[in-house]
């Protein structure tokens, strides 16, 4: 008796079968599920954008960017007094983190080395980058607002945020530096120099296009950012620019300083907050607005955003 | 001599000086805490902390006051949750895409343009949320859903803490080494079986890690909610009732005119220690994962 042949046999149960073909097909069907997931994400980024641009791009005008905010009147709305309110704390906040960013991002990158210091340091910056920002704006209304009497002006909001951006600025300036090759380093020393003329004339500008980009990146965070400055009391109602017109004051240097200390210390709102206010709003008209004001600020960030990715196309070139 | 020595003390003052600007970092950390600590000190002398975390009502605002602190926590996990069921399966499908299976040049494009999402403004996405998620998504689907709803908050912080997640996975599936892909391919497995049962397995704890930052973000996020999820603190799981969160409670009395002092004024502090706490929890659970993760490859 021969044995059954070969090909008839049923397998038994624990034997490998390939079944190519059915886990090519789950294989395919998986890759289009993921396809469709990767779309879908950036679909809505376009039905954002869509939805934005329609409800708000016929409110967009001259008036809008010039007229002071109102409550009663939607159709004469502008955001005067938040672009400026924008402005002014963007420039301020750049003023107090970028400084500091940098010092503290050289001192870990380049001084510090492995010490328990800076290890503490290092961890410290990162979880403060993961501390929400609205528990920043309780810190800035405690100490900034109440403790220091800056009240709800713009330093104070310009300290808060500076504290806020702070992490970030550390986080991306300490990854321009340690890009910096160190046979650049150790040919400076070679030579003689000390260790800050070595940072200062050869890591610093080399590691200048990275440090730029990560800070305009972390200013433009720092300008979309709401919840601090509504803790700190910016106001959604402000029909005035901080320390009004330069033209109200003498042309001389006291004019001038009297027109900084007046600022400083104004009450002010920013483009975020005056767009929550007009979302908050029942009236269709204002969602409109809210529109607008949001295509003004998306307008702006992408100004910033392009100037940071041209840097960094103009780095790439420049190393090739 | 005497320059060798102005150069040593001038280098000597520059090192100081670059230490106390690394060491603002350590001042903001301790004065968070000390603000937190001693406001919500005060308010700990009026209510017990028994009351607040156990208590199952909160109306600090009207009579009778109640200060049960759990219908806030409630809201603001339901919104957290939420968004993790959407972020989590879009994130992770699209970096296991774009790692495993996309050309270079989709993966350059698509990148960038992901990144873009994280880039806008919260109070933009607390407006789509309002003005698109809930009339022309939700309503249609469940009509019965309210102006202001969690589910809607959940959808546009899912969308904003997609990038993080999948940039984060990504990073953590190319991490794997090239090695274990070839020895699965030389098994005869399909890019099916080594996506999922090579990558996905050797990348977990960047996985995990990615999902626990994405946790944190969405808890302590703020706009968005205090826009699209309301003002009504409730214990509940629907997610088509409108709901308080944490960080929009914060906001809507720092828009009201509470005067500064009383006990309805220092609930924002009590609240708020309640939300730094449970964030910082969970980014150092995730640093810890992403260091272990760390010490495998490299």
């Amino acid at each position: 008796m021969s044995a059954a042949p070969l090909h008839s046999r049923t397998p038994p149960p624990d034997v490998f079968r390939p079944r190519l073909a059915l886990r090519r097909r789950l294989g395919a069907a998986f890759a289009a599920f993921c396809l469709l997931l990767t779309l879908g994400a950036l679909g809505v980024l376009f039905v954002l954008l869509a939805q934005v641009l329609l409800a708000g791009w016929p409110w967009v005008s001259r008036k809008f960017i010039a007229n002071m905010p109102s409550v009663l009147t939607p159709e004469q709305a502008g955001m005067k007094s938040a672009i400026y309110g924008t402005l002014w704390l963007a420039v301020l906040t750049g003023l107090f983190s970028v400084p500091v960013g940098l010092g503290a991002a050289i001192y870990l990158e380049e001084y510090a080395g492995r010490s328990r210091l800076a290890r503490f340091i290092q961890f410290n910056i990162a979880n403060l980058a993961g501390v929400p920002s609205i528990v920043y704006g309780m810190l800035g209304l405690a100490v900034f607002v109440r403790w220091l009497r800056c009240d709800r002006s713009v330093l104070s909001g310009a300290l808060t945020m500076s504290l806020l951006v702070l992490p970030v600025i550390i986080i991306a300036s300490r990854e321009a530096l340690a890009a910096v090759p160190s046979s650049i380093r150790q040919a400076a020393f070679a030579l003689g120099a000390t260790r800050w003329q070595t940072v200062r004339h050869h890591v610093l500008p080399a590691a200048l296009p990275g440090m730029m980009t990560g800070i305009i990146l972390a200013l433009s965070r720092g300008i979309g950012e709401t919840a601090p400055l509504i803790l700190i009391g910016a106001l959604s109602y402000v029909p005035f620019v901080p320390g009004g017109p330069l033209s109200d004051y003498p042309l001389t240097s006291t004019g001038l300083r009297q027109w900084l200390s007046t600022a400083l210390f104004d009450q002010f709102t920013v483009m975020p907050i005056q767009i929550y206010d007009w979302v908050a709003r029942p009236q269709p008209e204002f969602h409109h607005l809210a529109a607008a004001g949001i295509i003004v600020l998306l307008g702006v960030l992408l100004g910033m955003n392009a100037t940071a990715v041209a840097i960094r196309a103009w780095q790439q070139r420049r190393r090739t | 001599m005497l320059r060798g020595a102005l150069r040593k003390a001038r280098e000597a003052a520059i090192h100081g000086l670059l230490l106390i600007c690394a060491a603002v970092s350590i001042v903001t950390t301790v004065a968070i805490i000390a603000v937190l600590l001693s406001e919500s000190a005060g308010f700990f002398k009026q209510v017990s902390p028994l009351d607040f975390f156990l208590g199952t009502r909160w109306a600090p605002l009207l009579e009778p006051r109640s200060f049960g602190v759990l219908p806030l926590i409630c809201g603001t996990f339901l919104v957290a949750g939420g968004a993790l069921l959407v972020a989590v399966p879009a994130g992770l499908a699209t970096a296991v895409f774009l790692s495993e299976y996309a050309p270079n040049w989709f993966r350059q494009v698509a990148k960038p343009v992901l990144e873009i999402l994280a880039g806008i403004p919260t109070v933009v996405y607390g407006y789509f949320a309002l003005v698109f998620v809930t009339p022309h998504v939700l309503k249609p689907l469940w009509p019965q859903t309210e102006i202001f709803n969690a589910a809607s908050a959940a959808i546009v912080v899912g969308i904003m803490t997609l990038p993080t997640i999948c940039s984060l996975c990504d990073d953590a599936l190319r991490a794997v080494p090239r090695s274990l892909r070839e020895a699965a391919y030389a098994l005869s497995a399909t890019k099916l079986e080594v996506s999922t049962r090579i990558v996905l397995p050797g990348a977990l704890s960047g996985v995990v890690a990615a999902v626990l930052l994405a946790l944190a973000r969405a808890i302590g996020e703020t706009m968005a909610v205090a826009l699209a999820a309301g003002m009504t603190p409730k214990l509940t799981l629907n997610p088509l009732e409108s709901i308080q969160t944490m960080t929009a409670y914060i906001v809507q009395v720092s828009m009201g005119d509470t005067p500064a002092g009383t006990l309805e004024y220092q609930t924002i502090f009590s609240v708020g220690s309640t939300l730094f706490a449970i964030t910082l929890a969970v980014n150092l659970i995730a640093h810890r994962v992403l260091r272990r993760f760390r010490e495998v490859y490299e």
